[in-house]
């Protein structure tokens, strides 16, 4: 095992899979001469020229688009968004172009694409910049959605969703691109739509994913210290869910609550929620709780974002709830 | 058919042609806007102003000279690199840097921070932060004018980088066929973040992009306060008169990174320095000098005026609250019964 940061990870897998296929190009805003506004694609310029990794003007809809043209013709494009708030100018070509193409072709065409960058809540960005729209890409059938926690998922599953032969969202955060962790070494690639439970335990399961993986762990283990047990799972991805994963698990331990950043109204929780309780109710011992975003927008002020933002005291009070605990 | 671009015009009127309170108002104007925002650079370095922050440190003219040149109802909209517009419109700055601290007493309650003060009462629509976002809503904005017959027209603000997004290109041809009172004003700063303009487009010359829809646009020095005040004069005359929309580039420069994360390799200190030489504030205050206008003294006492009012800011923010927790849910619906999900 290697120590590595979020970033470089994610600059591991993308190195990597362009030095393994040709088909395999970079294209984004301040991805070559900068370096990537976050310094994710840090070098790729120098390593692979300006054929395979390209600098873009402000145009969304335009180079995503380009990116969904040429991977209908064989290419196998990574576009950056610098952050997925604004993936909305360019949402018609994905969900429009990438995600129809394969059916509307009758499966003459696919569109082996990746659409990456930071998505939620950065600090103190006001409401246009702090946006999650996990939820909104996992309700699209044809499109795959990664949401992952840490550097070794981010990579095993970048390179992945690079060689997944449909068009793949793949949601990172700013917050997280200076964590390290450990990497392992070589190849080696994660599958879309498996969790992965990072802690195992018996009184209450706690489900996320992406960044909030830091609010799950964390409560698990302020939970620990009263004596409770929790198992914390990690989606990884959001659509596919891996369902089984959970329902196995409330199954164990007859309680859930869903960690999310997106607001709530027909989110990934909502989704979740539905599904445990029509194929698990009777193992349920509990109401299934949630934390999400406040249903407003995250404003600049730090008092709003402590207000609105999940975090592991709203956590840790919710998995009380549940457990019928008193205090 | 519609002139395609206008001949360059600058310096067509003798500089006398403004009375000297013109020219102490834009020293004023311009100081105000430099010393604040070499303020709240500062404190973004104390980390009393978070998130990110964009400095108008080089731009000031594109403000100073549009605001002489137009009315009291006249409306204005810009991107995210908003701090000086509503300075020059009459905002307190009291208030603004009140916003980049997140105080409640902030122009927009602390709910905008840097990139998004509003300031209705002023006529500023507001700081945008999705590139090119604002530029239809400048159009919608002189929309709502025109058909309200009120001779008032919507200044809408954008930099370089914005010009390639297809919301511009959109909103400029609805603009022509409507003929709406809006002048679109790119100030071409060179870059666009990291991204030269050069880098972008075969079209580095920003005013060539009205040709395609037909709308009269001019290069304008951004250096200059009296060329910009001379173009939007022109501009807002076509558009009181009923003649529509102009497209206005604004040569100026930034002298500080893109925002304050940047360290701004990509260009040469040669190249900051040119246009340094070529300073706004500095050109204007030369031409006080020169005409006599004010003495040294003078405007060492407005400079010491404008610092004081940048101390009395920066204190009111300090000494302000942060809006509390109930005010997440405030602001969010006209219809203050809505009932959010809960759980
Ligand atoms: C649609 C969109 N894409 C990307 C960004 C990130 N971004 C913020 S500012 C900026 C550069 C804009 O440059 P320009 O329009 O020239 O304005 P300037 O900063 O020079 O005033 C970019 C790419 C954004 N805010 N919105
Ligand atoms: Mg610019």
């Amino acid at each position: 095992m290697k120590v590595l940061q979020f970033r470089e990870a994610l600059r591991e897998a993308m190195n990597e899979e362009m030095r393994r296929d040709e088909s395999v190009y970079l294209m984004g805003e301040e991805v070559a001469e900068y370096n990537g506004a976050y310094k994710v694609s840090q070098g790729m310029l120098d390593e692979f020229g300006a054929k395979r990794v390209i600098d873009t003007p402000i145009a969304e809809l335009g180079f995503a688009g380009v990116g969904v043209g040429s991977a209908m013709n064989g290419l196998r494009p990574i576009i950056e968004f610098m952050t997925f708030n604004f993936s909305l100018v360019a949402i018609d070509q994905v969900i429009n172009g990438a995600a129809k193409v394969m059916s509307m072709s009758g499966g003459q065409f696919t569109v082996p694409i990746v659409f990456r960058g930071p998505t939620g809540n950065a600090g103190q960005l006001s409401s246009q910049h702090s946006q999650n729209f996990e939820n909104w890409y996992a309700n699209v059938p044809g499109l795959k959605v990664v949401v992952p926690s840490n550097p070794a998922d981010a990579k095993g599953l970048l390179k992945a969703s690079i060689r997944d032969n449909d068009p793949t969202i793949f949601m990172e955060s700013e917050l997280m691109y200076g964590d390290k962790g450990e990497v392992p070494e070589g190849e080696y690639i994660i599958p879309i739509g498996v969790a992965d439970v990072v802690r195992k335990g018996s009184d209450v399961t706690i489900v996320s994913f992406g960044k909030f993986m830091k609010v799950a762990n964390e409560s698990a283990d302020e939970l620990a210290k009263e004596g409770i047990n929790a198992e914390v799972i990690d989606l990884r991805t959001v659509r596919p869910i891996d369902y089984a994963t959970v329902i196995e698990s409330v199954k164990k331990t007859n309680r859930l609550v869903i960690v999310e950043e997106a607001w709530p109204l027909a989110s990934i929780s909502s989704e979740i929620s539905h599904y445990v309780q029509r194929v698990a109710f009777d193992y349920l011992d509990a109401p299934i709780h949630r934390i999400t975003n406040r249903d407003v927008p995250l404003p600049y002020a730090p008092t709003l974002i402590q207000e609105i933002l999940p975090n592991v005291e709203r956590t840790v009070k919710a998995v009380k709830e549940i457990m019928y605990v008193q205090k | 058919m519609a002139s395609v671009k206008e001949k360059k015009n600058t310096r067509a009127k003798s500089k006398s042609d403004f009375p000297k309170e013109t020219y102490m108002e834009w020293y004023e104007s311009m100081l105000l806007m430099r010393k604040f925002e070499e303020k709240a650079g500062q404190l973004y370095g104390q980390q009393k102003i978070k998130g990110f922050c964009h400095l108008y440190i080089g731009q000031e003219a594109c403000v100073a000279g549009a605001v002489s040149a137009l009315e009291k109802g006249d409306k204005y909209i810009t991107a995210y690199r908003d701090h000086a517009h509503p300075m020059a419109l009459g905002s307190d700055p009291k208030a603004i840097m009140a916003e980049l601290y997140g105080k409640a007493t902030g122009i927009s309650k602390g709910k905008g921070g840097s990139m998004h003060m509003f300031d209705k009462e002023n006529g500023f629509f507001g700081g945008h932060g999705i590139v090119g976002g604002q530029v239809p809503l400048g159009a919608g904005i002189a929309f709502a004018e025109q058909y309200n017959n009120t001779g008032k027209l919507c200044m809408t603000y954008m930099g370089d980088g914005a010009v390639r997004q297809g919301a511009f290109h959109e909103a400029l041809n609805m603009a022509m066929t409507m003929k709406l009172p809006v002048v679109f004003c790119i100030e071409n700063n060179g870059y666009a973040m990291g991204t030269s303009v050069a880098r972008t487009s075969n079209v580095t010359g920003l005013d060539q992009l009205g040709a395609s829809y037909e709308m009269p646009s001019e290069s304008v020095d951004g250096m200059s306060v009296i060329d910009v005040h001379h173009a939007v004069d022109r501009a807002a005359k076509r558009a009181r008169a009923g003649e529509g929309p102009t497209l206005l580039e604004f040569r100026t420069y930034r002298y500080k990174g893109h925002s304050m994360s940047d360290p701004a390799k990509y260009r040469t200190k040669e190249e900051v320095e040119q246009y340094k030489q070529r300073d706004p504030i500095e050109q204007i205050r030369q031409e006080i000098l020169d005409q006599k206008i004010a003495t040294e003294k003078d405007l060492a006492a407005i400079g010491d005026k404008i610092k004081e009012i940048v101390a009395e800011a920066v204190k009111f923010a300090e000494e302000s609250e942060y809006p509390t927790a109930e005010n997440a849910y405030t602001d969010v619906y006209a219809d203050a019964s809505y009932p959010f999900v809960e759980v």
